[in-house]
Protein backbone atom coordinates (compact mmCIF):
# COMPACT_ATOMS: atom_id res chain seq x y z
CA UNK A 1 0.00 0.00 0.00
CA UNK A 2 2.73 2.43 0.99
CA UNK A 3 4.92 0.87 -1.63
CA UNK A 4 4.47 3.65 -4.12
CA UNK A 5 5.11 6.31 -1.58
CA UNK A 6 8.26 4.55 -0.46
CA UNK A 7 9.53 4.34 -3.96
CA UNK A 8 9.03 8.05 -4.53
CA UNK A 9 11.00 8.83 -1.45
CA UNK A 10 13.55 6.31 -2.59
CA UNK A 11 13.83 7.97 -5.99
CA UNK A 12 14.26 11.38 -4.44
CA UNK A 13 16.86 10.07 -2.09
CA UNK A 14 18.83 8.54 -4.93
CA UNK A 15 19.32 12.00 -6.39
CA UNK A 16 21.16 13.18 -3.33
CA UNK A 17 22.49 10.10 -1.58
CA UNK A 18 23.91 11.42 1.65
CA UNK A 19 25.40 8.10 2.75
CA UNK A 20 27.05 7.57 -0.60
CA UNK A 21 28.48 11.06 -0.63
CA UNK A 22 29.84 10.37 2.79
CA UNK A 23 31.40 7.15 1.56
CA UNK A 24 33.05 8.71 -1.44
CA UNK A 25 34.38 11.50 0.74
CA UNK A 26 35.96 8.93 2.97
CA UNK A 27 37.34 6.97 0.08
CA UNK A 28 38.98 9.97 -1.50
CA UNK A 29 40.36 11.10 1.84
CA UNK A 30 43.20 8.63 1.69
CA UNK A 31 44.36 5.04 1.37
CA UNK A 32 42.21 2.27 2.71
CA UNK A 33 44.38 1.26 5.61
CA UNK A 34 44.58 4.78 6.95
CA UNK A 35 42.20 4.80 9.89
CA UNK A 36 39.91 7.71 9.23
CA UNK A 37 38.82 9.61 12.28
CA UNK A 38 35.18 8.51 12.18
CA UNK A 39 35.82 4.87 11.43
CA UNK A 40 37.83 3.63 14.33
CA UNK A 41 39.77 0.46 13.52
CA UNK A 42 40.94 -0.29 10.01
CA UNK A 43 38.43 -1.95 7.72
CA UNK A 44 38.61 -5.71 7.33
CA UNK A 45 36.29 -5.63 4.35
CA UNK A 46 36.06 -2.70 2.00
CA UNK A 47 33.17 -2.94 -0.43
CA UNK A 48 33.32 -0.68 -3.44
CA UNK A 49 30.66 -0.07 -6.06
CA UNK A 50 29.12 -3.50 -5.60
CA UNK A 51 26.19 -4.50 -7.79
CA UNK A 52 24.52 -7.88 -7.53
CA UNK A 53 22.23 -9.68 -9.92
CA UNK A 54 19.92 -12.67 -9.68
CA UNK A 55 19.70 -13.37 -13.38
CA UNK A 56 18.44 -10.09 -14.77
CA UNK A 57 17.11 -8.78 -11.48
CA UNK A 58 19.44 -6.35 -9.76
CA UNK A 59 19.37 -6.97 -6.02
CA UNK A 60 22.19 -4.69 -4.87
CA UNK A 61 22.86 -1.26 -6.25
CA UNK A 62 26.22 0.40 -5.91
CA UNK A 63 27.07 -0.67 -2.38
CA UNK A 64 29.99 1.13 -0.74
CA UNK A 65 30.82 0.09 2.77
CA UNK A 66 33.74 -0.49 5.08
CA UNK A 67 33.50 -3.19 7.70
CA UNK A 68 35.88 -2.57 10.59
CA UNK A 69 38.10 -5.29 11.94
CA UNK A 70 37.15 -7.13 15.17
CA UNK A 71 33.83 -5.42 15.55
CA UNK A 72 30.26 -6.51 15.04
CA UNK A 73 28.58 -5.00 12.01
CA UNK A 74 24.83 -5.51 11.72
CA UNK A 75 22.73 -5.26 8.56
CA UNK A 76 19.11 -4.34 9.19
CA UNK A 77 16.26 -3.61 6.83
CA UNK A 78 12.95 -5.03 5.64
CA UNK A 79 12.67 -8.42 3.95
CA UNK A 80 14.07 -8.51 0.46
CA UNK A 81 16.21 -5.41 0.91
CA UNK A 82 19.40 -7.29 0.08
CA UNK A 83 20.94 -7.81 3.53
CA UNK A 84 21.54 -11.53 3.04
CA UNK A 85 22.54 -11.02 -0.58
CA UNK A 86 25.23 -8.58 0.51
CA UNK A 87 26.42 -10.96 3.22
CA UNK A 88 26.60 -13.81 0.71
CA UNK A 89 29.06 -11.89 -1.46
CA UNK A 90 31.67 -11.79 1.30
CA UNK A 91 32.45 -15.50 0.99
CA UNK A 92 31.17 -15.78 -2.59
CA UNK A 93 28.74 -18.48 -1.54
CA UNK A 94 26.38 -17.07 -4.20
CA UNK A 95 28.72 -18.48 -6.84
CA UNK A 96 27.29 -21.95 -6.16
CA UNK A 97 24.40 -20.77 -8.30
CA UNK A 98 25.30 -20.06 -11.91
CA UNK A 99 22.68 -17.33 -12.47
CA UNK A 100 23.89 -15.12 -9.62
CA UNK A 101 26.69 -12.65 -10.14
CA UNK A 102 28.38 -9.77 -8.36
CA UNK A 103 30.09 -6.79 -9.98
CA UNK A 104 32.37 -4.41 -8.20
CA UNK A 105 35.12 -4.90 -5.66
CA UNK A 106 35.40 -6.26 -2.15
CA UNK A 107 38.83 -5.73 -0.67
CA UNK A 108 40.08 -7.87 2.19
CA UNK A 109 43.66 -7.44 3.36
CA UNK A 110 44.76 -5.93 0.09
CA UNK A 111 43.09 -8.50 -2.12
CA UNK A 112 39.95 -8.08 -4.19
CA UNK A 113 38.03 -11.22 -3.19
CA UNK A 114 35.72 -10.89 -6.19
CA UNK A 115 38.76 -11.21 -8.46
CA UNK A 116 38.89 -14.08 -10.95
CA UNK A 117 42.13 -15.51 -9.58
CA UNK A 118 40.77 -15.91 -6.05
CA UNK A 119 40.45 -19.51 -4.85
CA UNK A 120 36.93 -19.48 -3.41
CA UNK A 121 37.59 -22.49 -1.18
CA UNK A 122 40.55 -20.78 0.47
CA UNK A 123 38.47 -17.62 0.75
CA UNK A 124 35.70 -19.52 2.50
CA UNK A 125 38.20 -21.00 4.91
CA UNK A 126 39.02 -17.41 5.91
CA UNK A 127 35.46 -16.12 5.89
CA UNK A 128 33.18 -18.47 7.83
CA UNK A 129 29.42 -18.44 7.67
CA UNK A 130 26.53 -19.47 9.89
CA UNK A 131 23.12 -19.77 8.29
CA UNK A 132 19.59 -19.06 9.34
CA UNK A 133 18.63 -22.70 9.64
CA UNK A 134 21.16 -24.82 11.47
CA UNK A 135 22.35 -27.53 9.08
CA UNK A 136 24.35 -30.11 11.02
CA UNK A 137 26.11 -32.54 8.71
CA UNK A 138 24.94 -36.16 8.83
CA UNK A 139 27.75 -37.22 11.16
CA UNK A 140 28.68 -37.11 14.81
CA UNK A 141 29.03 -33.90 16.82
CA UNK A 142 32.78 -34.40 16.83
CA UNK A 143 33.02 -34.98 13.10
CA UNK A 144 30.82 -31.97 12.41
CA UNK A 145 33.42 -29.76 14.02
CA UNK A 146 36.40 -31.72 12.69
CA UNK A 147 35.06 -31.65 9.12
CA UNK A 148 36.30 -28.16 8.35
CA UNK A 149 39.62 -28.65 10.16
CA UNK A 150 40.35 -31.82 8.20
CA UNK A 151 39.90 -29.95 4.93
CA UNK A 152 43.01 -27.88 5.46
CA UNK A 153 45.04 -29.49 8.22
CA UNK A 154 46.39 -32.94 9.01
CA UNK A 155 46.42 -33.15 12.78
CA UNK A 156 47.38 -35.99 15.10
CA UNK A 157 44.39 -37.40 16.98
CA UNK A 158 45.14 -35.67 20.26
CA UNK A 159 45.58 -32.27 18.61
CA UNK A 160 42.39 -32.73 16.69
CA UNK A 161 40.50 -33.56 19.87
CA UNK A 162 41.89 -30.46 21.47
CA UNK A 163 40.89 -28.26 18.54
CA UNK A 164 37.37 -29.67 18.55
CA UNK A 165 37.04 -29.17 22.29
CA UNK A 166 38.36 -25.62 21.98
CA UNK A 167 35.86 -24.76 19.28
CA UNK A 168 32.98 -26.29 21.23
CA UNK A 169 34.03 -24.42 24.35
CA UNK A 170 34.19 -21.13 22.48
CA UNK A 171 30.73 -21.81 21.11
CA UNK A 172 29.50 -22.40 24.68
CA UNK A 173 28.42 -25.90 23.77
CA UNK A 174 31.12 -28.10 25.29
CA UNK A 175 29.46 -28.76 28.63
CA UNK A 176 26.27 -29.86 26.94
CA UNK A 177 27.81 -32.21 24.39
CA UNK A 178 31.03 -33.48 25.96
CA UNK A 179 29.38 -36.80 26.80
CA UNK A 180 27.76 -37.24 23.42
CA UNK A 181 30.52 -36.27 21.02
CA UNK A 182 29.94 -39.40 19.00
CA UNK A 183 26.20 -39.05 18.70
CA UNK A 184 24.65 -37.61 15.58
CA UNK A 185 24.68 -33.82 15.28
CA UNK A 186 21.03 -34.00 14.26
CA UNK A 187 20.15 -35.29 17.74
CA UNK A 188 20.85 -31.89 19.32
CA UNK A 189 18.20 -29.25 19.97
CA UNK A 190 17.80 -26.34 17.57
CA UNK A 191 19.77 -23.92 19.73
CA UNK A 192 22.51 -26.49 20.27
CA UNK A 193 22.63 -27.21 16.55
CA UNK A 194 23.14 -23.53 15.81
CA UNK A 195 25.95 -23.33 18.35
CA UNK A 196 27.39 -26.48 16.76
CA UNK A 197 27.37 -24.63 13.44
CA UNK A 198 29.17 -21.72 15.08
CA UNK A 199 31.71 -24.11 16.59
CA UNK A 200 32.15 -25.65 13.15
CA UNK A 201 32.75 -22.22 11.65
CA UNK A 202 35.29 -21.05 14.26
CA UNK A 203 37.10 -24.39 14.34
CA UNK A 204 38.76 -23.56 11.02
CA UNK A 205 40.05 -20.30 12.54
CA UNK A 206 38.53 -17.87 10.08
CA UNK A 207 39.16 -14.13 10.16
CA UNK A 208 35.62 -13.07 9.45
CA UNK A 209 32.39 -14.71 10.56
CA UNK A 210 29.19 -14.06 8.66
CA UNK A 211 25.93 -14.70 10.48
CA UNK A 212 22.77 -14.80 8.40
CA UNK A 213 19.85 -14.34 10.81
CA UNK A 214 21.37 -16.94 13.11
CA UNK A 215 18.69 -16.72 15.78
CA UNK A 216 15.52 -16.32 13.75
CA UNK A 217 14.66 -20.00 14.19
CA UNK A 218 15.55 -20.17 17.88
CA UNK A 219 13.76 -19.65 21.18
CA UNK A 220 14.62 -16.62 23.37
CA UNK A 221 16.99 -18.49 25.67
CA UNK A 222 19.03 -19.93 22.82
CA UNK A 223 18.96 -16.52 21.17
CA UNK A 224 20.39 -14.87 24.29
CA UNK A 225 23.19 -17.44 24.41
CA UNK A 226 24.08 -16.89 20.78
CA UNK A 227 24.06 -13.12 21.24
CA UNK A 228 26.42 -13.35 24.20
CA UNK A 229 28.61 -15.60 22.13
CA UNK A 230 28.69 -13.17 19.20
CA UNK A 231 29.80 -10.33 21.45
CA UNK A 232 32.52 -12.49 22.93
CA UNK A 233 33.72 -13.64 19.54
CA UNK A 234 34.05 -10.08 18.30
CA UNK A 235 37.17 -9.77 20.42
CA UNK A 236 38.97 -12.05 17.99
CA UNK A 237 36.91 -12.03 14.83
CA UNK A 238 35.34 -9.56 12.48
CA UNK A 239 31.64 -10.32 12.60
CA UNK A 240 28.92 -9.37 10.18
CA UNK A 241 25.39 -10.24 11.20
CA UNK A 242 22.16 -9.96 9.27
CA UNK A 243 19.15 -9.64 11.49
CA UNK A 244 15.46 -8.94 11.28
CA UNK A 245 15.43 -8.10 14.92
CA UNK A 246 16.31 -4.47 15.54
CA UNK A 247 16.72 -4.93 19.28
CA UNK A 248 19.24 -7.62 18.52
CA UNK A 249 21.22 -5.29 16.27
CA UNK A 250 21.09 -2.60 18.95
CA UNK A 251 22.22 -5.04 21.63
CA UNK A 252 25.15 -6.69 19.97
CA UNK A 253 26.56 -4.58 17.17
CA UNK A 254 29.14 -1.81 17.13
CA UNK A 255 28.02 -0.49 13.78
CA UNK A 256 24.79 -0.85 11.88
CA UNK A 257 23.92 -0.49 8.24
CA UNK A 258 20.31 0.09 7.27
CA UNK A 259 19.43 -1.28 3.85
CA UNK A 260 16.41 -0.69 1.71
CA UNK A 261 15.63 -1.88 -1.82
CA UNK A 262 19.16 -3.05 -2.49
CA UNK A 263 20.92 0.07 -1.26
CA UNK A 264 22.59 1.10 1.94
CA UNK A 265 20.54 4.04 3.19
CA UNK A 266 22.62 4.76 6.22
CA UNK A 267 25.57 3.28 8.04
CA UNK A 268 27.19 4.34 11.28
CA UNK A 269 27.73 3.68 14.96
CA UNK A 270 24.87 1.55 16.24
CA UNK A 271 24.01 4.09 18.94
CA UNK A 272 23.82 6.86 16.41
CA UNK A 273 21.67 4.83 13.98
CA UNK A 274 19.18 3.96 16.68
CA UNK A 275 19.09 7.26 18.57
CA UNK A 276 19.82 9.90 15.96
CA UNK A 277 19.45 8.52 12.45
CA UNK A 278 20.35 11.00 9.78
CA UNK A 279 17.97 9.58 7.22
CA UNK A 280 14.22 9.87 7.38
CA UNK A 281 13.87 6.35 6.03
CA UNK A 282 16.04 4.89 8.78
CA UNK A 283 14.03 6.77 11.35
CA UNK A 284 10.81 5.40 9.86
CA UNK A 285 12.12 1.84 9.89
CA UNK A 286 13.57 1.75 13.38
CA UNK A 287 10.47 3.32 14.86
CA UNK A 288 8.38 0.67 13.17
CA UNK A 289 6.52 2.85 10.71
CA UNK A 290 7.26 0.42 7.89
CA UNK A 291 9.12 -2.81 7.19
CA UNK B 1 -30.29 -31.52 0.37
CA UNK B 2 -28.38 -28.83 2.19
CA UNK B 3 -24.87 -28.04 1.09
CA UNK B 4 -23.44 -29.54 4.22
CA UNK B 5 -25.42 -32.78 4.02
CA UNK B 6 -24.39 -33.11 0.42
CA UNK B 7 -20.75 -32.66 1.30
CA UNK B 8 -21.06 -35.31 3.99
CA UNK B 9 -22.63 -37.69 1.51
CA UNK B 10 -19.87 -37.12 -1.05
CA UNK B 11 -17.30 -37.71 1.67
CA UNK B 12 -18.92 -40.95 2.79
CA UNK B 13 -19.23 -42.16 -0.79
CA UNK B 14 -15.61 -41.44 -1.62
CA UNK B 15 -14.37 -43.01 1.57
CA UNK B 16 -16.36 -46.19 0.94
CA UNK B 17 -15.24 -46.37 -2.68
CA UNK B 18 -11.57 -45.95 -1.84
CA UNK B 19 -11.70 -48.52 0.95
CA UNK B 20 -13.44 -51.01 -1.35
CA UNK B 21 -10.92 -50.55 -4.16
CA UNK B 22 -8.07 -50.93 -1.67
CA UNK B 23 -9.57 -54.16 -0.40
CA UNK B 24 -10.03 -55.34 -3.99
CA UNK B 25 -6.33 -54.86 -4.64
CA UNK B 26 -5.26 -56.38 -1.36
CA UNK B 27 -7.52 -59.36 -1.97
CA UNK B 28 -5.51 -60.46 -5.00
CA UNK B 29 -2.23 -59.86 -3.26
CA UNK B 30 -3.41 -62.01 -0.36
CA UNK B 31 -4.65 -64.66 -2.77
CA UNK B 32 -1.28 -64.83 -4.54
CA UNK B 33 0.56 -65.09 -1.24
CA UNK B 34 -1.88 -67.74 -0.01
CA UNK B 35 -1.43 -69.86 -3.13
CA UNK B 36 2.35 -69.46 -2.95
CA UNK B 37 2.56 -70.43 0.68
CA UNK B 38 0.15 -73.35 0.51
CA UNK B 39 1.73 -74.83 -2.63
CA UNK B 40 5.33 -73.79 -2.11
CA UNK B 41 5.79 -74.28 1.59
CA UNK B 42 5.79 -78.08 1.31
CA UNK B 43 8.75 -77.91 -1.06
CA UNK B 44 10.79 -75.67 1.22
CA UNK B 45 13.15 -78.24 2.71
CA UNK B 46 16.86 -78.73 2.89
CA UNK B 47 17.11 -80.67 -0.41
CA UNK B 48 15.90 -77.54 -2.18
CA UNK B 49 19.28 -76.01 -1.34
CA UNK B 50 21.45 -79.12 -1.64
CA UNK B 51 20.19 -80.92 -4.75
CA UNK B 52 20.35 -79.64 -8.30
CA UNK B 53 17.43 -79.36 -10.69
CA UNK B 54 16.18 -82.84 -11.71
CA UNK B 55 16.23 -83.88 -15.33
CA UNK B 56 13.06 -84.97 -17.11
CA UNK B 57 11.54 -88.00 -15.43
CA UNK B 58 13.95 -88.21 -12.52
CA UNK B 59 12.66 -88.12 -8.97
CA UNK B 60 13.08 -85.41 -6.29
CA UNK B 61 15.76 -82.85 -6.85
CA UNK B 62 16.24 -79.28 -5.64
CA UNK B 63 17.13 -75.84 -6.92
CA UNK B 64 20.72 -75.43 -5.73
CA UNK B 65 22.17 -74.61 -9.15
CA UNK B 66 19.34 -72.21 -9.94
CA UNK B 67 19.63 -70.44 -6.58
CA UNK B 68 23.40 -70.03 -6.87
CA UNK B 69 23.07 -68.96 -10.50
CA UNK B 70 20.42 -66.40 -9.68
CA UNK B 71 22.54 -65.01 -6.84
CA UNK B 72 25.58 -64.72 -9.11
CA UNK B 73 23.72 -63.12 -12.02
CA UNK B 74 21.77 -60.72 -9.80
CA UNK B 75 24.81 -59.67 -7.78
CA UNK B 76 26.94 -59.16 -10.89
CA UNK B 77 24.11 -57.20 -12.47
CA UNK B 78 23.87 -54.94 -9.41
CA UNK B 79 27.65 -54.56 -9.19
CA UNK B 80 27.61 -53.32 -12.79
CA UNK B 81 24.40 -51.29 -12.60
CA UNK B 82 24.70 -49.68 -9.17
CA UNK B 83 27.91 -47.66 -9.67
CA UNK B 84 26.73 -46.37 -13.05
CA UNK B 85 23.28 -45.57 -11.67
CA UNK B 86 24.57 -43.87 -8.53
CA UNK B 87 27.16 -41.82 -10.39
CA UNK B 88 24.70 -40.66 -13.00
CA UNK B 89 22.15 -39.89 -10.30
CA UNK B 90 24.80 -37.73 -8.61
CA UNK B 91 25.46 -36.01 -11.91
CA UNK B 92 21.77 -35.24 -12.38
CA UNK B 93 21.24 -33.84 -8.90
CA UNK B 94 24.54 -32.03 -8.38
CA UNK B 95 26.26 -31.06 -11.60
CA UNK B 96 23.63 -31.19 -14.28
CA UNK B 97 20.83 -29.21 -12.68
CA UNK B 98 18.94 -27.29 -15.31
CA UNK B 99 21.16 -28.47 -18.15
CA UNK B 100 20.01 -29.89 -21.43
CA UNK B 101 22.11 -33.02 -20.98
CA UNK B 102 20.58 -33.81 -17.58
CA UNK B 103 17.06 -33.36 -18.91
CA UNK B 104 17.85 -35.76 -21.74
CA UNK B 105 19.44 -38.35 -19.47
CA UNK B 106 16.42 -38.19 -17.16
CA UNK B 107 14.03 -38.59 -20.08
CA UNK B 108 15.91 -41.55 -21.58
CA UNK B 109 16.20 -43.14 -18.16
CA UNK B 110 12.44 -42.86 -17.68
CA UNK B 111 11.87 -44.55 -21.03
CA UNK B 112 14.29 -47.29 -20.02
CA UNK B 113 12.44 -47.67 -16.73
CA UNK B 114 9.21 -48.50 -18.51
CA UNK B 115 10.73 -50.46 -21.40
CA UNK B 116 9.45 -54.05 -21.53
CA UNK B 117 12.16 -56.25 -20.10
CA UNK B 118 11.92 -58.64 -23.03
CA UNK B 119 13.15 -55.84 -25.30
CA UNK B 120 16.21 -55.50 -23.11
CA UNK B 121 16.69 -59.27 -23.28
CA UNK B 122 16.59 -59.22 -27.10
CA UNK B 123 18.91 -56.20 -27.15
CA UNK B 124 21.55 -57.94 -25.03
CA UNK B 125 21.11 -61.08 -27.15
CA UNK B 126 21.99 -58.96 -30.14
CA UNK B 127 24.98 -57.12 -28.66
CA UNK B 128 26.46 -59.93 -26.53
CA UNK B 129 25.01 -63.39 -27.00
CA UNK B 130 25.12 -63.46 -30.80
CA UNK B 131 28.60 -61.94 -31.23
CA UNK B 132 30.09 -64.08 -28.46
CA UNK B 133 28.50 -67.15 -29.92
CA UNK B 134 26.47 -68.41 -26.99
CA UNK B 135 24.33 -67.85 -23.96
CA UNK B 136 26.20 -66.88 -20.82
CA UNK B 137 25.67 -65.86 -17.22
CA UNK B 138 27.52 -62.61 -17.80
CA UNK B 139 25.19 -61.49 -20.58
CA UNK B 140 22.29 -62.20 -18.22
CA UNK B 141 23.98 -59.99 -15.65
CA UNK B 142 24.37 -57.22 -18.23
CA UNK B 143 20.67 -57.43 -19.13
CA UNK B 144 19.74 -57.18 -15.45
CA UNK B 145 22.17 -54.28 -14.98
CA UNK B 146 20.39 -52.37 -17.74
CA UNK B 147 17.08 -52.97 -15.98
CA UNK B 148 18.49 -51.93 -12.59
CA UNK B 149 20.20 -48.81 -13.95
CA UNK B 150 17.21 -46.46 -14.31
CA UNK B 151 15.75 -47.55 -10.96
CA UNK B 152 19.00 -46.74 -9.14
CA UNK B 153 19.61 -43.58 -11.15
CA UNK B 154 16.22 -42.14 -10.37
CA UNK B 155 16.18 -42.99 -6.66
CA UNK B 156 19.72 -41.65 -6.25
CA UNK B 157 18.75 -38.38 -7.91
CA UNK B 158 15.55 -38.05 -5.89
CA UNK B 159 17.27 -38.85 -2.60
CA UNK B 160 20.13 -36.42 -3.28
CA UNK B 161 17.64 -33.71 -4.18
CA UNK B 162 15.90 -34.24 -0.84
CA UNK B 163 19.07 -33.03 0.88
CA UNK B 164 18.44 -29.31 1.37
CA UNK B 165 20.70 -26.84 -0.42
CA UNK B 166 21.43 -25.23 2.95
CA UNK B 167 23.47 -28.35 3.76
CA UNK B 168 25.50 -27.93 0.56
CA UNK B 169 25.98 -24.23 1.33
CA UNK B 170 27.06 -24.97 4.89
CA UNK B 171 29.71 -27.40 3.68
CA UNK B 172 30.88 -25.13 0.87
CA UNK B 173 31.04 -22.23 3.34
CA UNK B 174 33.72 -24.11 5.28
CA UNK B 175 35.88 -24.16 2.18
CA UNK B 176 35.10 -27.69 1.09
CA UNK B 177 35.61 -28.34 -2.62
CA UNK B 178 32.58 -29.50 -4.54
CA UNK B 179 33.46 -33.21 -4.73
CA UNK B 180 34.01 -33.22 -0.99
CA UNK B 181 30.68 -31.53 -0.36
CA UNK B 182 28.96 -34.15 -2.49
CA UNK B 183 30.77 -37.23 -1.16
CA UNK B 184 31.12 -36.38 2.52
CA UNK B 185 27.94 -34.45 3.12
CA UNK B 186 25.24 -34.83 0.48
CA UNK B 187 25.75 -38.48 -0.38
CA UNK B 188 26.17 -39.23 3.28
CA UNK B 189 22.90 -37.54 4.13
CA UNK B 190 21.21 -39.45 1.32
CA UNK B 191 22.94 -42.78 1.82
CA UNK B 192 20.05 -44.73 3.27
CA UNK B 193 17.86 -43.54 0.44
CA UNK B 194 20.45 -44.45 -2.16
CA UNK B 195 20.92 -47.86 -0.57
CA UNK B 196 17.16 -48.29 -0.63
CA UNK B 197 17.22 -47.64 -4.36
CA UNK B 198 19.85 -50.33 -4.82
CA UNK B 199 17.90 -52.84 -2.74
CA UNK B 200 14.71 -52.07 -4.63
CA UNK B 201 16.61 -52.61 -7.85
CA UNK B 202 17.79 -56.00 -6.53
CA UNK B 203 14.20 -56.86 -5.74
CA UNK B 204 13.17 -55.74 -9.19
CA UNK B 205 15.75 -57.79 -11.12
CA UNK B 206 15.68 -60.86 -8.89
CA UNK B 207 12.47 -62.02 -10.50
CA UNK B 208 13.08 -60.91 -14.09
CA UNK B 209 12.55 -63.83 -16.48
CA UNK B 210 12.31 -62.54 -20.02
CA UNK B 211 15.76 -60.94 -20.25
CA UNK B 212 17.38 -64.11 -18.89
CA UNK B 213 15.61 -66.32 -21.44
CA UNK B 214 17.59 -64.56 -24.14
CA UNK B 215 20.88 -64.28 -22.30
CA UNK B 216 21.74 -66.65 -19.46
CA UNK B 217 19.26 -69.23 -20.75
CA UNK B 218 19.40 -72.06 -18.26
CA UNK B 219 21.59 -74.92 -17.20
CA UNK B 220 20.53 -78.21 -15.75
CA UNK B 221 23.80 -78.57 -13.89
CA UNK B 222 25.66 -76.69 -11.22
CA UNK B 223 28.04 -74.15 -12.71
CA UNK B 224 29.96 -71.11 -11.55
CA UNK B 225 31.24 -70.29 -15.02
CA UNK B 226 29.72 -66.96 -15.98
CA UNK B 227 30.77 -67.38 -19.62
CA UNK B 228 28.49 -70.40 -20.07
CA UNK B 229 24.73 -70.76 -19.84
CA UNK B 230 23.70 -70.55 -16.24
CA UNK B 231 20.83 -71.89 -14.20
CA UNK B 232 18.63 -69.30 -12.56
CA UNK B 233 15.41 -69.30 -10.60
CA UNK B 234 13.05 -67.36 -12.89
CA UNK B 235 13.77 -69.38 -16.04
CA UNK B 236 13.75 -72.62 -14.02
CA UNK B 237 10.35 -71.72 -12.63
CA UNK B 238 9.17 -70.91 -16.13
CA UNK B 239 10.39 -74.23 -17.53
CA UNK B 240 9.28 -76.38 -14.61
CA UNK B 241 5.84 -74.82 -14.38
CA UNK B 242 5.28 -75.63 -18.06
CA UNK B 243 6.74 -79.14 -17.69
CA UNK B 244 4.76 -82.37 -17.35
CA UNK B 245 6.26 -83.69 -14.11
CA UNK B 246 4.79 -83.41 -10.63
CA UNK B 247 8.15 -82.82 -8.89
CA UNK B 248 8.92 -80.03 -11.39
CA UNK B 249 5.67 -78.34 -10.44
CA UNK B 250 6.47 -78.59 -6.76
CA UNK B 251 9.94 -77.12 -7.34
CA UNK B 252 8.46 -74.29 -9.41
CA UNK B 253 6.15 -73.40 -6.53
CA UNK B 254 8.98 -73.61 -4.00
CA UNK B 255 11.17 -71.44 -6.22
CA UNK B 256 8.38 -68.88 -6.62
CA UNK B 257 7.91 -68.75 -2.87
CA UNK B 258 11.65 -68.35 -2.40
CA UNK B 259 11.87 -65.36 -4.76
CA UNK B 260 8.78 -63.81 -3.19
CA UNK B 261 10.26 -64.18 0.28
CA UNK B 262 13.53 -62.63 -0.83
CA UNK B 263 11.76 -59.67 -2.45
CA UNK B 264 9.51 -59.29 0.57
CA UNK B 265 12.54 -59.41 2.84
CA UNK B 266 14.34 -56.77 0.78
CA UNK B 267 11.33 -54.50 0.93
CA UNK B 268 11.11 -54.88 4.70
CA UNK B 269 14.81 -54.12 5.03
CA UNK B 270 14.49 -50.98 2.90
CA UNK B 271 11.55 -49.81 4.99
CA UNK B 272 13.59 -50.33 8.12
CA UNK B 273 16.42 -48.32 6.53
CA UNK B 274 14.18 -45.41 5.70
CA UNK B 275 12.63 -45.45 9.14
CA UNK B 276 16.07 -45.50 10.76
CA UNK B 277 16.94 -42.44 8.72
CA UNK B 278 14.23 -40.28 10.24
CA UNK B 279 15.02 -41.10 13.90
Amino acid sequence: MTDNGDKTVEAKRADAPVATQDESARQSSGTTNLPAEREGPKPKLDIRNLDFYYGKHQALKNINLKIPEKQVMAFIGPSGCGKSTLLRTFNRIYSLYPNQRAEGEIWMDGQNILGKDVDVNLLRARVGMVFQKPAPFPMSVFDNVAFGIRLYERLPKADMEERVEQALRRAALWDEVKDMLHKSGAALSGGQQQRLCIARAIAVKPEVILLDEPTSALDPISTARIEELVMELSEDYTIVIVTHNMQQAARISDRTAFMYLGEIIEEGETDQIFTAPREEKTQAYITGRFG
Amino acid sequence: MSLYARRKFVNAFNLTASVLTTLFGLFFLAWILWELFSKGFAGLDITLFTADTPGPGSEGGGLRNAIVGSLLITLTGILVGAPIGILSGIYLSEYGRGTWLAATVRFVSDILLSAPSIVIGVFVYMIMVAPLGGFSGISGAVALAIIALPVILRTTEDMMLLVPDTMREAAAALGAPRWKVILSVVLRAARSGVLTGVLLAVARIAGETAPLLFTALNNQFFSLDMTRPMANLPVTIFNFAMGPYENWHDLAWAGSLLITLVVLGLNIITRAFLRGKKH
